[in-house]
């Protein structure tokens, strides 16, 4: 089995040998690391989106907004991946952005990882029909089997912005809270002035 | 009350100062020596034929945690014994295994760790190593204890070594488990702890060896190694460019070690009644290190350079300052430090600054938890800052390297890359040699110099990830800017690939915080050091002093 660092130094290596400048080389090397650690195929996305970039013109946006094309040539994941990370605030604002056409998507995922992180919030993934849900850079769930998935070109990528809200019902939390309080004891008299170190009054 | 500051990184990340460091507490082997003192230490299985080739296992455990160094020795040809990283065969490896071996551990690692690189090792393995041994010492301590006799001391403190490592790996190389693995664990308190705990375990096995062989040539008349002279045998090192690199590559974590030793300094020149005891200890540990001096052995005109500078400082002090010295204890470090500040040079300054510390555990000690980095938390570029804070932050931080030239030839002579066949770093000078355009991005100053330049070209007001949208090319050095924001230790500041580079200065940091002692160059990229000289012996760890460093034959 080949270790986390030896996957991380030859991802960046190679990311550079296919031309790409070492600062992307660097992204790189760390995502795929990630990524294998999740057992999502980033060595086997990255070993052939590296033989197809070595023939072809590399395009990333030139700013970042809700919608955003280059047709009829396709995103870079690498390019595009850094761009949306590094707008981090900007993306937080437009809230859901669509990508149009991109090469290897699965490598964009780690970026969009990070990105939730750096946000602070969930972010909903959706390439074509492959939805994943990005929870601070800590774990991924998704409808899709990822062991061995390889995607060579997405038609569309869409972001979402998931804000910080609970994801149960409020009546349920009541609930759940009245149960709880059966652990507390009822204060008498006695207990409210003595158990909690302090008198009743603060007037000192 | 005087008004002390940590040292200012532009003058202290240089690469003349870095390159005048010295061993000190905060050194990983003496570290480890001091966290690792109450673990148990046995020999479990040593099974040498008469010449001394096999395998032993030596553990070291403390409650349910064991480590065990693994060790296969090997006979070598003189022909193909080399101290390069380029050598394929050497008189024996070693590794260092998570816990206690299985029978088919061992087997799995006997087939594996005597081909090193081109062997396979599992996550359940640490760290890696070979060595090989100082022929003539060897030969010599093995004839004299077979013929009942002590080895000649003078004869051994030349050398000071029965075996050199040529590498010591660890950190996920060759499939040793990744460093996630095992940092979380309660003894790994700083950097290169098993790597340390390798070389010891080595340094051990050496002196078994020879006792062994010495008994199988004469079992009636052979005598074991002196405790006295064994205990003043360390095991030597062979160092390259591969080093250097390291302290580019991991600019938190190099920040970690200088800020420790820099934080240490202040606290000390901080205290405003020093106890008069420990100004003894200094002066104790002061007149002792001297001694070793005496003993440094080098065939470099470069490194014989530097010794007759150091000794020249220290009789400065010596007779300036310490001879005609009242005690006087208000700041008295301070007093003391700005006195080798303006009268000596950087070797004596930072001979001494490691001196200071000798008194201190509890200013050193908690600091050394702290030298260790997360480096991962730091990468991520902020996007959202401006143009106009990255240049106020190049002008603050590297305002000595904007003003090198790199539009000159001279200040570019050099470009740092991989080798194809043994994958280490290289050094060439890119008008003589092919390859350049595979250049390492390792020369840090040149890029934030261009980076500079080109930050001109937008407004103040634009986002660094506007600026990036256009200029990916320069991403590296846009992180480190951000990166030298937070921890201001984490540069060299200087030129990494210009033709006056002294690449050993690079090594001499990092060895140093090793706790490398007699740095001997064999040219202008790589070096011999002793590790372990004057420590004790597995016996005699429990009652060890910390200031073994300074014991010699």
């Amino acid at each position: 089995m080949r270790t986390s660092s030896e996957i991380e130094t030859t991802s960046k290596r190679a990311t550079k040998a296919a031309g790409f400048p070492w600062g992307i080389a660097e992204e790189v090397g760390k995502n795929i690391k990630n990524l294998e650690l999740l057992s999502i195929s980033g060595v086997e996305n990255l070993s052939l989106y590296l033989e197809l970039a070595k023939g072809i013109e590399i395009f990333g946006p030139k700013e970042i907004s809700a919608e955003n094309s280059i047709a009829p040539n396709s995103f870079c994941p690498f390019y595009t991946g850094s761009a949306l990370l590094d707008s981090a605030n900007k993306v937080e604002k437009i809230k859901s952005l669509t990508l149009h056409s991109i090469n290897f998507p699965i490598l964009l995922i780690p970026f969009i990882n990070r990105l939730s992180d750096r946000i602070g919030k969930k972010i909903k993934l959706q390439i074509d029909e492959h939805t994943f849900l990005l929870n601070l850079n800590k774990f991924i769930s998704t409808n899709s089997n990822l062991k061995g998935l390889i995607i060579d070109r997405a038609k569309i990528v869409k972001i979402e912005i998931q804000e910080n809200e609970d994801s149960f019902q409020s009546k349920v939390w009541d609930q759940l809270y009245e149960l709880s309080t059966e652990t507390f004891v009822e204060e008498t008299d006695r207990l409210k002035e003595n158990a909690a170190g302090a008198g009743l009054a603060d007037n000192d | 009350m005087p008004n002390i500051k940590h040292r200012n990184p532009k003058e202290i990340m240089t690469l003349s100062r870095l390159g005048s460091f010295y061993q000190s507490k905060l050194s990983f082997l003496r570290s480890f020596i001091r966290e690792f003192k109450d673990w148990e230490f046995n020999k479990d299985l040593f099974d040498l034929d008469e010449n001394g080739y096999g395998t032993a296992v030596y553990s070291v455990k403390k409650d349910r945690r064991a480590y065990s160094l693994v060790c296969f020795a090997n006979k070598l040809n003189s022909a193909d014994r080399s101290d390069r990283v380029i050598a394929t065969k050497w008189d024996a490896a070693f590794v260092l295994h998570d816990g206690v071996p299985t029978k088919d551990d061992i087997a799995r690692l006997k087939e594996n760790v005597p081909k090193q690189e081109v062997g396979r090792v599992s996550f359940k393995e640490l760290t890696l190593s070979r060595a090989n041994k100082s022929v003539r010492i060897f030969e010599h301590t093995v004839d004299a204890l077979a013929s009942g006799k002590q080895p000649d001391e003078k004869f051994i403190k030349d050398v000071g070594y029965l075996y050199r490592t040529t590498a010591v790996y660890g950190s996920g190389k060759f499939g040793l488990a990744d460093r996630y693995r095992i940092k979380e664990r309660s003894e790994i308190c700083g950097p290169f702890r098993l790597e340390m705990m390798l070389v010891y375990l080595v340094r051990q096995f050496t002196f078994d060896q020879v006792n062994h062989i010495a008994k199988s040539r004469n079992p009636t008349k052979a005598v074991r190694l002196s405790d006295s002279i064994a205990r003043n045998l360390g095991i030597g090192n062979s160092t390259g460019l591969g080093m250097a690199p390291f302290i580019v590559n991991h600019p938190t974590l190099l920040h970690n070690w200088i800020y420790s030793r820099e934080d240490a300094l202040k606290q000390i020149r901080s205290i405003e009644k020093v106890e008069i005891k420990d100004f003894n200890k200094f002066k104790e540990c002061f007149k002792k290190s001297k001694l070793n001096i005496n003993t440094w052995k080098t065939d470099s005109e470069y490194q014989i350079n530097k010794i007759n500078i150091l000794v020249k400082d220290l009789e400065v002090f010596e007779k300036n300052y310490l001879s005609d010295f009242k005690f006087k204890a208000d700041f008295l470090w301070n007093e003391l430090y700005l006195w080798i500040e303006k009268e000596l040079t950087e070797e004596g300054i930072e001979y001494i600054v490691s001196m200071l510390m000798e008194p201190y555990d509890s200013i050193v000690n908690p600091l050394i938890e702290k030298m260790s980095s997360e480096e991962d938390l730091y990468f991520d570029i902020p996007g959202e800052r401006l143009v106009g804070d990255l240049k106020s932050i190049i002008k603050n931080n590297y305002s000595n390297i904007l003003e090198i030239d790199f539009n000159s030839s001279k200040e570019i002579t050099n470009f740092w890359f991989i080798s194809k066949n043994k994958e280490e770093p290289r050094l060439a000078n890119r008008y003589e040699e092919e390859g350049s355009e595979l250049e390492q991005p390792l020369a840090i100053a040149r890029d934030v110099s261009k980076l500079f330049q080109r930050l001109n070209d937008y407004q103040p007001s634009k986002t660094i990830a506007e600026f990036l949208m256009a200029n990916n090319d320069l991403r590296h050095a846009v992180r480190r800017c951000f990166i030298i924001e937070k921890f201001p230790y984490s540069e060299i500041q200087d030129n990494t690939i210009g033709s006056e580079l002294v690449p050993i200065d690079m090594l001499r940091l990092k060895l140093s915080f090793f706790g490398a002692q007699k740095f001997d160059p064999r040219s202008d990229k790589w070096l011999r050091i002793n590790m372990y000289q004057g420590a004790p012996l597995i016996n005699e760890l429990k009652n060890t002093d910390d200031t073994w460093v300074y014991n010699r034959l």
